[in-house]
């Protein structure tokens, strides 16, 4: 019982936090529209259908950098004793980092939503059953990308750090995932890439669901996404295990 | 101190915390031993101070007993948990104010204590009648729908001083509780730490590494240096055993071994241009150490203080400033980046 109330503890910080602080709800609806209507335009211009072909990445990739950046939180509150106070709790560590990866995860699909708002602008007519069915799919992805950011989180002691880390991570997941370009006919180098990348079925899936045209079954895809997010919440466990704190 | 917990613990004496050959060496900063090999027990209702200076290992014990940092070696036991194999239920034993701020500052006052309740398990009923009781205990009733942000360093300790009591333990842990806070303030959280003692009847140990504090609050001190416990005893009786006042005299050539001859002075250090000497009967014989120690360009004369027992027992000056930084510069470097 009490791990359930520590679960929603931590839920309820995160979430109020992420309300509270308007400029980080800002600047991610920001940047993705940037791309959408400058960048897709742009290119657009040249390459008819581009702005609607990448609609499905910007989501995913709004997403994954936000979810990615949100361990930078762990940073902060490692920097105060505010870790300090949630770890010496009762509350075992494995709870604590599910209630920051399902935090990271409402933060992020808010984000997402507001994208999706912008589908009619882009022609995609959503049905009801699609739209449900992005969120599960967002949903199980973005488990995955927060842990990884969790997991950067709770290794690094400095922001600058957690940045230059991250940025080794980020634009490779990105750029190698079919977000911006097809992936059907790369050169054979950057094909193996891209299919061993996880965020390849998950820009696949969420672009079947919008705009149709998924290269992957969509059960391979969820297969793949599931699997990674597992994988991701089972060393991010660890890593909360193992964090060290300075006395 | 409080009435009450003096005489809890010539009615009751039982050890509430048994620390046992605890030792902490951090391997990744060239093996410095932080603390080394200390044991002592606490009674219930006692407040119990760590006094020394930045570094010499009192924070680190603190966290090896809130089980925070793991012991390299030895053990302790808190409220009859070991700190190793029962840590869960040490945790539940236990409050702590953490010496940084600890509370999130875009949350409000009482979104951090009801935060804290969840945290410890407390069901709605009874999260919301603590807090309404804990905010009372400091006077933060007021204030508490303001985001902490907004509060001043002292409100800010004053809240974390509730959240530390908010789940009931039957310890709590202070590390360094006025650290940066001006001397007004400082004030005020000593009379508010008084005001729980006494209320909550809650065992204490507080980390200090001022002098005045220790004095204050403790029931009983350990001085600590170098990770190793100097001495152990109640404040006053520390004062005492210096045997007498403290004479300072500022004096480039002093004639100690005159100074060595005469009865009635207990002690001499010496530090630059410095001496001090603890004289019996100060008042009466001043005037003839004046006459034998040679040309004084200063002198002045109190009763002993706990910097004078630290003093004498490690033969430094006790530093107050250091390397940790202040609370406010903490909360500034935090804000300028998030």
């Amino acid at each position: 019982m009490s791990e359930l109330s520590g679960f929603y503890a931590i839920w309820k910080r995160e979430f109020k936090v992420f309300l509270r602080e308007k400029s980080r709800i800002f600047s991610s609806a920001f940047s993705p529209l940037l791309w959408l209507f400058v960048f897709g335009a742009g290119l657009g211009s040249e390459i008819s259908g581009y702005q609607n072909y990448i609609y499905p990445g910007v989501i995913v990739m709004t997403t994954l950098f936000s979810s990615i950046f949100y361990g930078a939180y762990v940073i902060w509150d490692k920097r105060l004793d505010f870790l300090k106070e949630v770890l010496v709790s009762p509350v075992k560590r494995s709870t604590i980092f599910f209630g920051k990866v399902i935090g990271g995860v409402t933060d992020a699909l808010i984000q997402g939503s507001i994208l999706l708002l912008f589908a009619p602008i882009f022609a995609v007519s959503l049905h009801l059953s699609y739209i449900v069915l992005i969120y599960i799919y967002l949903f199980v992805l973005l488990v995955g990308f927060v842990s990884i950011g969790l997991i950067i989180g709770s290794i690094m002691e400095s922001p600058e750090g957690f940045g230059l880390i991250t940025g080794f991570v980020n634009f490779p997941l990105l750029f190698l995932s079919g977000a911006l370009f097809q992936i059907k006919q790369l050169p054979g180098w950057l094909t193996i890439v891209t299919r061993i990348n996880p965020v390849t079925y998950g820009v696949d899936a969420i672009r079947g669901l919008t705009i149709g045209g998924n290269t992957f079954n969509l059960f391979l895809d969820f297969g793949i996404i599931t699997a990674f997010s597992f994988s991701m919440i089972f060393i991010g466990t660890y890593a909360f295990s193992r964090m060290k704190l300075k006395p | 101190m409080s009435a009450y917990s003096k005489k809890t613990i010539r009615v009751i004496q039982i050890s509430i915390v048994k620390v046992k050959n605890l030792r902490k060496v951090f391997e990744d900063k060239e093996d410095i031993v932080a603390v080394d090999n200390i044991s002592f027990e606490i009674e219930e209702g006692e407040v119990f101070g760590l006094l020394g200076p930045n570094g010499a290992g009192k924070t680190t014990t603190l966290s090896m007993l809130a089980t925070l940092v793991k012991p390299t070696s030895g053990t302790a036991e808190i409220n009859g948990f070991d700190i190793l194999k029962e840590s869960h239920e040490v945790r539940k034993s236990i409050g702590i104010v953490f010496q940084n701020p600890s509370s999130d500052d875009l949350l409000t006052g009482y979104e951090n204590l009801e935060l804290h309740g969840l945290l410890y398990g407390l069901s709605k009923d009874i999260r919301e009648k603590r807090i309404k009781n804990v905010l009372d205990l400091v006077d933060m009733e007021e204030r508490k729908d303001d985001q902490v942000k907004k509060y001043s360093g002292g409100m800010r300790r004053r809240v974390e001083l509730a959240r530390g009591l908010l789940h009931d333990p039957k310890i709590l842990f202070l590390d360094e509780p006025t650290l940066g806070l001006d001397p007004q303030t400082r004030e005020h959280i000593w009379n508010y730490i008084e005001r729980l003692v006494e209320e909550k009847k809650v065992t204490v140990i507080l980390t200090t590494h001022y002098m005045d504090e220790a004095d204050r609050l403790c029931d009983r001190v350990a001085i600590i240096d170098f990770g190793k416990i100097v001495v152990l005893e109640t404040p006053e009786k520390l004062k005492r055993d210096l045997g007498g006042e403290i004479i300072r005299l500022k004096i480039k050539k002093p004639n100690l071994q005159k100074v060595k001859k005469l009865k009635y002075v207990e002690n001499i250090s010496k530090l630059n241009d410095t001496v001090s000497l603890t004289v019996r009967d100060a008042n009466r014989h001043l005037q003839e150490i004046l006459k034998v120690i040679g040309k004084v360009e200063s002198v002045e004369s109190r009763s002993p203080t706990l910097n004078d027992v630290f003093l004498h027992y490690t033969g430094r000056e006790f530093r107050e400033e250091g390397a940790e930084g202040g609370f406010w510069e903490r909360i500034a470097d935090y804000r300028s980046k998030r």
